[in-house]
């Protein structure tokens, strides 16, 4: 059981991660990674973001939607939960902790319309994980989602000073920037063997 | 007319507002899937900038963005449900990314700054040209990357059999690096213009990096 949660971890944040070769998060990826302090905020803002609607997602596919048989209606149930979720969890932390609230606060309106959280939620599903092994799944996608921005904020942080041709300053530098940690990040195939 | 053309080339939500990159990057491994991608979405688009325009007098405004995701993604499923019936190959092979849709910025992007100020005949037209414009964004990242990685463009062998495929170009790594080195390009071409309409005339030539300083609002 343990080991099988570890393999699931390890496997979302290193060998299939969400961003680097899901292609999920891409938006915040390239907007939010100017520098590693905002890139961190944004990171545990969407972790949070995704463990939560993962778990309460798939509480509504079990007891709600496969026993009523309303698959149907699973995208618009999916991200009306995300919505109210990312809501709900900016006004608890505005109540509970002012200080995490400034420094998460201006990410989470963003979150909603991240799509690593709906399409984290819609693969849960898809493979038929128990609860625990969801929130593992999603807490796995929410670091390895941390680790990429925080990567790629570091080696942007760099590529401040360094001396780019005309044509590849701003974008398109930072695309193959993330290229090659992309690449680096092959490097992590078939350490989990699924 | 303006309204139509804007996508395709000014405004183009790929190559110029930087907006709806997840699938840009994710589908792109062949030029065929960027057509299904694209024309999925400009489906979708067309549908609901025209819904929701015809809706805007009777849309509150405090709750206008829960409307417009309940509206969007109805119109995701309806099309899911429509390329599974019909389609069921590229159905398949975009899979979860056709979902994704209802979190295209585009999508809600247009609804917002257009639909819900426009009405129902432009908001088509914007639908339909913006949609059109990440149709042909796509199916050039597509052909390029498909060229590159497996030397054929929409499965026709071009380059011949003596080429050696880079397959890091279907790999994700490739879809990064692909779409930098086009956007590299587009404004190589931009700033050779530039440099030639301006023709030594000083302060002319403002930074190129401007036109992506708006890029990614999201």
């Amino acid at each position: 059981m343990l080991q099988g949660l570890f393999l699931i971890l390890v496997s979302t944040v290193l060998v299939n991660n969400f961003v680097l070769s899901r292609f999920l998060g891409i938006c915040p990826f390239l907007g939010v990674s100017q520098k590693i302090e905002t890139a961190l905020s944004m990171g545990w803002a969407t972790t949070l973001v995704m463990t939560v609607s993962a778990v309460v997602t798939w509480g509504l596919e079990q007891y709600v939607l496969i026993p009523f048989n309303l698959g149907f209606l699973q995208y618009v149930v999916y991200i009306l939960v995300i919505a109210s979720m990312v809501q709900t969890i900016e006004t608890i932390l505005a109540k509970t902790s002012p200080a995490l609230h400034r420094t998460l606060g201006i990410f989470l309106p963003l979150i909603t319309t991240n799509c690593a959280v709906l399409g984290l939620a819609i693969l849960v599903a898809q493979k038929g994980y128990n609860v625990v092994e969801a929130a593992t799944f999603a807490t796995g996608g929410g670091l390895g989602f941390t680790l990429a921005l925080v990567l790629l904020a570091g080696m942007r942080e760099r590529l401040e000073w360094a001396d780019i041709p005309e044509a590849f300053k701003g974008k398109p530098i930072v695309l193959i920037t993330a290229g090659l940690l992309s690449m680096a990040f092959l490097g992590f195939t078939g350490l989990v063997a699924q | 007319m303006n309204n139509f053309l804007n996508g395709l080339w000014k405004e183009n939500p790929i190559f110029v507002i930087m907006i709806g990159m997840c699938p840009t990057l994710a589908v792109t491994t062949a030029a065929i899937n960027g057509i299904a991608m694209g024309l999925a979405t400009t489906a979708v688009l067309v549908c609901s900038n025209l819904l929701i325009s015809s809706l805007r007098n009777y849309i509150p405004k405090a709750v206008r963005i829960p409307a417009y995701i309940v509206v969007i993604a109805a119109l995701v499923t309806v099309v899911d449900m429509v390329m599974a019936a019909y389609f069921p190959e590229i159905h398949r092979v975009l899979g979860l990314f056709i979902a994704l849709i209802i979190v295209n910025c585009i999508i809600m992007g247009r609804a917002e700054a257009f639909a819900a100020k426009n009405p129902p005949l432009p908001s088509l037209l914007d639908g339909l040209g913006m949609g059109l414009g990440f149709t042909w964004a796509l199916t050039l990242i597509g052909s390029v990357r498909e060229l590159l990685g497996a030397g054929s463009i929409f499965g026709i062998q071009v380059l011949g059999s003596a080429y050696q495929p880079v397959i890091l170009a279907l790999l994700p790594p490739g879809a990064f690096i692909t779409m930098g080195l086009i956007l590299a390009t587009f404004k190589a071409v931009e700033i050779n213009q530039k440099k030639r309409v301006a023709g030594g005339v000083t302060g002319v030539a403002r930074p190129v990096s401007d036109t992506s300083q708006h890029s990614i609002s999201q």
